[in-house]
């Protein structure tokens, strides 16, 4: 065992099991502090596996922005002191057969299907897709695929190269979809008028 | 020991995943829901970076999408804490049981 499948157990098993304590954790401040967890090791799943921007854009945008806006929800939110809202025993009980019963299913479909990559390395320390790459694919002008021979056209015709095929177009309907969310956002959280005469 | 190999990815996604789901159906804290939300979210983005590392196909089109779901997760937790807070001005309590107006 070499040190980068050591790391991977160690964040692999801090991950899992920070998710799994959001679940059973009956705290809401609690919870956010074992998210925060989860999230710092998913960013660190994102690391090993050679994925460097994706792990600091997780970072950044998880850690850092939607775990503060989070806890300040909670802070805005704060219940009085003899509000309940633990979750009954009978509800736990469905709960935990059924999220069982889906991670067999998932779990024994993961484990039975062949996945016959015809590279299937180990983790080790590989040249990690740099933010060049990703901006270039992202904006169309680097091929979306270099070794993907996946036909396009009608059946029937003989495949055709794959040139310049990227992302540019999502990334701008992502783009106007941020612009419309914090404009909607900035709306319905906004200070609400008072009703009534105003006292000032 | 085993290689790490795409399965332990993959089963560590699908742990994520169901821990979000169960989070969603048990918890009754509007943001503990969207905290549910987020992690399955988390999970679908690991499965993403598994298969841009191990499959040379979608060596860039895994990142590509994972980028793609940060920054719809982001959109998302915004807009669900804004009405969340408007829910909480509303009917001062966060309880999703609370919440049947619309109910027919």
């Amino acid at each position: 065992m070499n040190v980068a499948e050591l790391l991977f157990w160690i964040t692999a098993l801090l991950t899992g099991l920070s998710a799994i304590m959001v679940v059973v954790t009956q705290n809401i401040v609690r919870a956010a502090l074992w998210l925060l967890f989860t999230l710092a090791g998913t960013a660190g799943i994102f690391f090993l596996l050679g994925a460097d921007f994706v792990g600091a854009t997780q970072l950044l945008v998880y850690v850092g922005g939607i775990l503060i806006l989070v806890v300040f929800g909670v802070m805005l939110t704060a219940q009085g002191p003899f509000v309940n809202l633990k979750t009954g025993a009978g509800e736990w009980a469905v709960s935990i057969v059924v999220g069982l019963l889906l991670f067999g299913l998932l779990g024994i479909s993961i484990l039975m299907t062949e996945w016959n990559f015809t590279p299937a390395p180990s983790i080790e320390p590989v040249q990690s897709r740099l933010a060049n790459d990703l901006g270039l694919s992202l904006l169309g002008f680097r091929d979306a695929t270099p070794k993907a021979d996946l036909p396009i056209g009608s059946p029937g015709e003989p495949p055709r190269e794959r040139t310049r095929l990227a992302y540019l177009f999502p990334f701008e309907i992502v783009s106007v979809h941020l612009l419309v969310v914090l404009i909607g956002a900035a709306y319905l959280a906004r200070a609400k008028r008072r009703k009534g005469p105003a006292k000032s | 020991m085993n290689q790490i190999g795409l399965e332990h990815c993959l089963l560590l996604g699908a742990v994520l995943f169901v821990a979000g789901i169960v989070c969603m159906a048990t918890k009754r804290n509007a943001i503990g829901i969207l905290m549910g939300s987020e992690l399955v979210l988390n999970g679908a983005n690991i499965n993403f970076v598994a298969f841009a590392r191990y499959n040379e196909t979608f060596a860039m089109e895994g990142q590509v999408f994972a980028l793609f779901t940060i920054v719809l997760a982001a959109a998302e937790a915004a807009i669900a804490l804004a009405i969340v807070l408007n829910f909480y001005n509303n009917h001062v309590t966060v309880d999703v049981d609370a919440a049947e107006e619309l109910k027919g």
